[in-house]
């Protein structure tokens, strides 16, 4: 995993880093792959930039490898786990590389959001419709039905904050308080800007292959045991609990039935924070907490760090920082560490790891379940 | 008589709407007619007010989803609204507005898409 944060390196470099500094870590060269994936929602859009998969494959010696860019807006990274397990589960290939990463900060605040935001219905593209403004009506809903007050949300932030200031590739390390977060300017009302994500530059990196491979290289490994993709409507107002992403719900009974596990089983949690009110929303569809429960569990101190369930231990995107492609894969990176032992200041005490990536605001949702290897 | 492009609104055989319309609905089928929202009032589900926002809209973006009730049928839309000075529950009614948007200032081909539609506007 490479640096989060404004880097001067452009697409096809925070790929290589992060994929060689993956193949250097694990003591394979780059012509042993297989299948080389490429985990980027636009790369195009932001630096003119296609191809990818072809460019990196040339960087890192993996040619002849099969390779393709996998793009699933947001969720690309947990898009492009799927497809490397899946090459792997098949047996289509025995070592199969994983990159996620995206370049961003060169362009201003509204080009990005705009390129994000193209993926929206013309219907509401047209009305100027944008993630953070679908956030600002969820929550509001969320708080109006729930009854939950609006300091529970700042304090999502301030947990992953908090997180993150042990997380060295973190974009932001450094704790903010509650007041900070309740005082910063409105975005989306009624969610203010430390309720977003920042817009990120950086890339991580995962290695696939068969167990028996994998215990050739290393006792200390994660296999993942349980993983499920579904897709909403991408008209999200035609959903009539907004508060409800049922592509999460139903990512995560998939993976639980593969995993042969429940949330009650769950260590650890990296959850896809873009922004703080999506903490509560997959907390309760991946059955966590009740419905319309989950600020309480934010309140009572449960997903803090040393708390029951630790949800966001890396930062979260709130804090590591959402390069769009990369963040898929590095919540798993986190949950590998965290699995493994090798969290650091982090480390929590985890045997059952899940990691729930979310493209646009629901559309598309990828769950995984992991476990540290027996 | 009403001169501006309908609000229009699939109806499909199981007698769920959905705006816009889709090929196929929830029910699996093809749509069997079209109604007209723009003729009837609305409730507002949640809003929000974007400060923040990308090339060639508004700032700031009043946006809300509703919801219409077409002869017991809920029928959602989401929209900019004409004010910010709003509540959940309240009703709106639909404004027609011939450009809500400036085509081409964002990343979308000015000729892939329509760009008038309906604002929500507060009925007293």
């Amino acid at each position: 995993m490479t640096q989060f944060g404004q880097r001067e390196a452009w697409i096809r470099e925070l790929l290589a880093d992060a994929g060689q500094a993956c193949l250097d870590d694990a003591g394979v060269d780059g012509s042993e792959l297989d299948h080389l994936y490429v985990s980027n929602m636009a790369s195009g859009e932001f630096e003119g930039q296609t191809g990818i998969p072809n460019a990196v494959a040339h960087d890192l010696n993996a040619l002849p490898a099969y390779t393709a860019r996998i793009d699933q807006t947001s969720s690309s990274g947990g898009a492009g786990v799927y497809g490397a397990w899946q090459s792997v589960a098949s047996g289509a290939s025995e070592l199969t590389l994983l990159i996620g990463g995206e370049k961003m900060t060169h362009r201003t605040t509204a080009e990005a959001t705009d390129v994000i935001a193209s993926l929206t219905h013309p219907a509401e593209y047209k009305h100027g419709l944008t993630l953070p403004s679908f956030a600002g009506l969820t929550a509001r809903r969320y708080l109006h039905v729930h009854d939950a007050p609006r300091e529970s949300l700042g304090k999502v932030a301030v947990k992953n904050h908090k997180n993150g200031v042990d997380n060295p590739h973190a974009q932001f390390q450094k704790e903010v308080d509650l007041e900070t977060v309740m005082d910063s300017p409105i975005i989306a009302d009624p969610l203010r800007l430390y309720d977003f994500c920042p817009i990120t530059d950086g890339s991580a990196a995962l290695l696939f292959c068969p167990e028996s491979v994998a215990a050739s290289y290393t006792d200390n490994y994660v296999t993942i045991t349980g993983i499920g993709g579904a897709t909403d409507t991408h008209v999200v107002h035609e959903r009539m609990d907004p508060t409800t992403m049922a592509g999460v719900v139903e990512s995560g009974e998939i993976a639980y039935e593969m995993a042969g596990v429940g949330p009650d089983d769950i260590d650890v949690a990296e959850l896809h924070d873009m922004f703080t009110i999506l903490e509560f929303l997959q907390s309760e569809g991946l059955g966590f907490f009740e419905k319309g429960e989950g600020w309480k569990a934010i309140e009572d101190g449960v997903t803090d760090r040393d708390g029951e369930l630790p949800i966001n231990t890396s930062g979260g995107l709130k804090s590591k920082g959402h390069p769009l492609g990369a963040s898929g894969v590095a919540q798993i990176y986190e949950l590998y560490h965290q699995l493994r032992g090798t969290a650091g200041p982090r480390q929590v005490d985890a045997e059952t790891g899940l990691a729930c990536n979310v493209g646009g605001f629901g559309n598309c949702v990828i769950t995984t379940i992991m476990e540290a290897a027996q | 008589m009403n001169e501006n492009p309908p609000m229009e609104a699939a109806r499909y055989p199981d007698g769920s709407m959905l705006y816009p319309s889709h090929p196929i609905g929830p029910d699996g089928n093809e749509p069997v007619e079209t109604v007209d929202l723009s003729a009837y009032t609305a409730e507002l589900i949640t809003w929000t007010t974007s400060t923040a926002t990308p090339p060639g809209v508004r700032e700031p973006n009043h946006i809300g989803i509703v919801e219409f009730d077409v002869d017991g049928e809920p029928v959602r839309a989401i929209g900019q609204l004409t004010s910010g000075d709003v509540e959940i529950g309240q009703t709106v009614e639909p404004v027609y507005v011939d450009e809500l948007r400036e085509p081409g200032a964002g990343i979308r081909e000015p000729d892939s898409q329509a760009w008038d539609g309906y604002r929500f506007e507060p009925v007293d």
